[in-house]
């Protein structure tokens, strides 16, 4: 925020330009552009069917898996456009991966969950393995409770314990950004606790861009704040600007709780 | 008044139902009663493992069909098997809904061709290619194998889709953020969850296999000799049962009863392990 370097000496991770997004005849996004830093944690806000989860899933290519999914627009990652056709999608998600909203364990150990994204691409050495197994797993806060049954089901986990292990997981690929989806959305308390202190801490190595429907969450750990509203990009700022001094009328309405 | 005809609907539907449950009852009491007491006294070690099968003679072992019926069931396994998993796979993963509507039902309706009509296709195409194309009689494991593999695929397909469809759609989008591609999402993940459905599909399809009967006696050649290659001709139990129950009497009558319980039993084994394992799949 204020004691964070200048904006303007930071580079852009990620830069989207007039992005549109359509699903059919239906526009979900409408001529977003924003640019998204290295080494902070972004927040979108909005109100539900706002487009935020729809904006989240853009930026690895995810929308492609549903056919009447169609963009307009630029999202360069490093300057490069992702959806230039020679660019590989599944290449692009190794860097740009997500979290979902629902905790989702695969259906096997734990230790395979975490190193089901590095095998992928041909198997690493054992040791090695057991030692990203164990620095992605302290990374997410969730070691010291699954250290001693890393061969158990993935499956049998609580669902705060299955989300960090999704974040662990994630953690694993080595990425350079990380999208969360709404990922405290059904956590309690410690558990969500967990989980912010764990992203405060990633922030010195990634690019973090967080969906969140609770604003208070968006205020205690975001460098900046996207308000979106109807599939359009209302006012980005600071998290304190955005919170105590909206510029658009339609922001503060939000913040202050008087809809959405 | 509408009290009482309540109850008499209520007594009649159950009488209904559970006329099902009994005839299953009965037909498992009368073989058993018809058969069982003849394994007993042939002793079953010598009936279910002797090889020579003359009943003019008394002798009567049912090992080479024992056999037989392993063999052409495992060869239908091997054909129908890997075809039909394979198949739904293609089916739910990577066909468009429009073929997908047009595949389906030709499927289903693979599973309503009468038997006689596969084994006529076996008899009057498949053991001449054979006999001409790969040597012997034609009328052989083999061709019995190929017939049956596509008898199964109906069965072994659709509850393979079933569970396909099963796996939550949460598993593949989250195997594909982290950068899997689709195969890898289906090898390493969709097949694992779908794992105890997959197999119950094709303990199913087993069932179905060494049940069949008309078709295998078209195409399976019949010759009661244990074989020594997938070329040569074999005699399963339910062949066994519907050649000669024809003709028996006494004793050897018994005896085809008999292979009958044994058959019975297989089956109600191999359906037992298929719904324990689809129950599995439910608790996860």
């Amino acid at each position: 925020m204020s004691a964070e370097p200048a904006e303007g000496t930071k580079v852009p991770k990620i830069c989207i330009r007039n992005l549109k997004v359509f699903f059919g005849n239906v526009q979900s996004l409408n001529n977003i552009t924003l640019d998204i830093m290295r080494q902070e944690i972004l927040s979108i806000i909005g109100p539900a069917g706002s487009g935020k989860t729809t904006f989240l899933r853009t930026l690895n290519r995810l929308n492609d898996l549903s056919p009447s999914f169609r963009s307009e627009g630029q999202v360069l990652l490093d300057g490069e456009d992702i959806y230039h056709p020679s660019y590989d999608p599944v290449a692009l998600r190794k860097r740009v991966s997500m979290v979902f909203a629902l905790p989702v364990a695969l259906p096997m150990s734990i230790y395979d969950n975490v190193v089901y994204g590095p095998t992928l691409s041909g198997a690493p050495k054992k040791a090695k393995l057991d030692e990203l197994v164990e620095k992605s797993l302290k990374a997410a806060f969730l070691w010291d409770e699954v250290k001693d049954r890393l061969k158990t089901s993935a499956l049998r986990l609580s669902g705060g314990q299955q989300q960090r292990l999704c974040l662990a997981r994630v953690l694993a690929l080595e990425p350079e950004v990380i999208l969360l989806d709404e990922p405290c959305s059904g956590l309690d308390p410690i558990s969500t606790a967990k989980i912010e202190e764990a992203l405060v801490a990633l922030k010195q190595d990634y690019t973090i861009v967080l969906v969140t429907n609770n604003s208070k969450q968006a205020a205690r750990i975001s460098d900046r704040v996207a308000f979106f509203l109807m599939g359009e990009l209302v006012e980005c700022g600071s998290a304190i600007q955005i919170f105590t001094v909206p510029k658009d009328t339609r922001t503060a309405d939000f913040v202050t709780g008087r809809f959405g | 008044m509408s009290q009482k005809s309540e109850t008499v609907v209520y007594y009649v539907l159950q009488f209904i139902a559970l006329s099902a449950m009994g005839s299953l009852l009965l037909i498992a009491l009368f073989i058993l009663k018809e058969g069982f007491p003849f394994i007993l006294e042939e002793g079953p070690s010598k009936f279910l493992f002797s090889s020579t099968w003359e009943p003019a003679k008394e002798h009567f072992g049912i090992f080479p069909m024992l056999v037989g019926s392993v063999w052409v069931t495992f060869g239908a396994l091997v054909v129908g098997g890997p075809l039909g998993v394979a198949g739904a796979i293609y089916l739910v993963e990577f066909t468009p809904k429009g073929l997908m509507r047009i595949i389906k039902p030709v499927i289903e309706l693979l599973a309503g061709i009468p038997s006689v009509v596969y084994g006529f296709m076996g008899v009057a195409v498949l053991a001449p290619l054979i006999r001409t194309y790969i040597g012997g009689p034609g009328l052989s494991v083999l061709a019995a194998s190929l017939i049956l593999g596509i008898m199964i695929l109906p069965t072994v397909m659709s509850i393979s889709m079933d569970a396909l469809n099963s796996v939550p759609p949460s598993y593949k989008e989250g195997s594909l953020a982290l950068g899997a591609t689709r195969w890898q999402t289906q090898y390493m993940v969709v097949l694992k969850a779908a794992k105890s459905g997959i197999l119950a599909s094709i303990i199913l399809g087993m069932g179905r296999a060494i049940g069949e009967t008309m078709a295998v006696i078209m195409v399976a050649g019949n010759a009661v000799k244990i074989p020594n290659s997938v070329l040569d001709s074999v005699r399963t139990l339910t062949a066994n049962i519907a050649l000669e129950m024809g003709y028996a009497t006494g004793r050897h009558r018994q005896a085809l009863f008999a292979t009958g319980v044994v058959l019975f039993l297989v089956i109600m084994m191999l359906n037992s392990f298929a719904m324990w394992s689809l129950k599995e799949r439910r608790k996860k």
